[in-house]
């Protein structure tokens, strides 16, 4: 692997000693988020997947139900029906923090507590099929909402898994066997310089012996 | 602050969520729908979006940009004409992204 030039100097290697231990803890820890957060996203992701097959064929019932009750009356009277909702949904968003990652919660409240206010008309110009289709259909909200919460969740886990993983790839792939190296030719350098220096003393030493003695 | 539920949709699949109380908002052919579907999305009103899959294979690329974000959410439904899979599928990308293949597949 190509080595980025690095100055062989004690300083040098107390420093790089230093950022290899934070690169191993950081991997270390990186990767238990890694595992824990993957954990909670196949819990999750298995839940949305059976809630969406469950919502999407209630809706497909409740879509069935509005087709049979637009059958049964005049486009006109059904969009005046329709036209002015008593019932209004508001929705409050909090949020909770799974692995770093801020999941929606959402709390919904009518603007009536009557469940009966889901009927927008007077009865007496509107089949009774209408009745039952919004009947069905407000049946599915509350697992739609929560159809939605799970899925965003999903969503907003699954981008920072992969953002944790392309870490953890970098750490240990990179940064760490890069630092190693590093470390490794600093050491390599300062023990030569060592012996060097060692044998030079010895030849000097040699040399003064025999200038003084004659040896 | 009290957000609302807004539903994006052909006028068919869509007009009965009207009466419990969502905003529905229709496609409409030959209009700017992505326009319609941007100022949902910026609004900041709106803290979930239902779409219609039919919808939403034109908008795929205003959908793909909120992915990440943490609001709105968007959600595809299916609409009266019928079940073309596209929300499955959303969620089959995100176990992708996260593992690296579909692990759900069947």
């Amino acid at each position: 692997m190509a080595v980025k030039q690095v100055n062989p100097t004690r300083m040098e290697l107390t420093r790089l000693k230093k950022k290899m231990n934070t690169a191993t803890r950081g991997h270390k820890l990186l990767k238990d988020k890694r595992d824990e957060l993957m954990r909670r996203f196949l819990e999750m992701v298995r839940e949305n997947r059976s809630l969406r097959m469950k919502v999407e064929e209630q809706i497909r019932q409740a879509n069935a139900n509005f087709v049979l009750a637009k059958a049964s009356m005049s486009d006109e009277t059904l969009k005046a029906a329709l036209l002015a909702p008593k019932q209004e949904i508001y929705v409050t968003t909090s949020y909770r923090n799974v692995m770093s990652v801020d999941i929606p919660v959402f709390d919904t409240d009518t603007r009536t507590p009557d469940p009966n206010d889901i009927y927008s008309y007077g009865f007496a110009f509107t089949s009774s099929d209408l009745d039952g289709a919004v009947k069905s259909l407000s049946d599915i909200l509350p697992d739609l909402i929560r159809l939605a919460e799970i899925e965003k969740s999903c969503q907003l886990m699954a981008d920072e898994i992969e953002k944790t993983r392309r870490r953890v790839n970098a750490l240990e792939h990179v940064m760490i066997p890069e630092t190693q190296e590093q470390i490794r030719y600093i050491t390599r350098k300062l023990d030569e310089n060592e012996r060097s220096t060692q044998t030079r003393l010895m030849k000097v030493k040699d040399m003064m012996l025999a200038q003084a003695h004659g040896y | 602050m009290s957000e609302r539920i807004a539903v994006f949709g052909d006028r068919e699949s869509i007009y009965g969520f009207a009466a419990l109380g969502l905003d529905t908002y229709f496609y409409e052919l030959g209009a700017d729908n992505t326009a319609v579907f941007k100022k949902l999305c910026q609004s900041r009103n709106y803290s979930i979006i239902y779409i219609t899959e039919a919808a939403a294979a034109e908008l795929d690329k205003e959908i793909e940009k909120y992915r990440s974000e943490p609001s709105p959410a968007i959600i595809l439904i299916p609409g009266v004409s019928g079940n073309t899979g596209e929300g499955m599928s959303a969620v089959r990308k995100s176990v992708e992204k996260a593992v690296g293949s579909d692990i759900f597949n069947e």
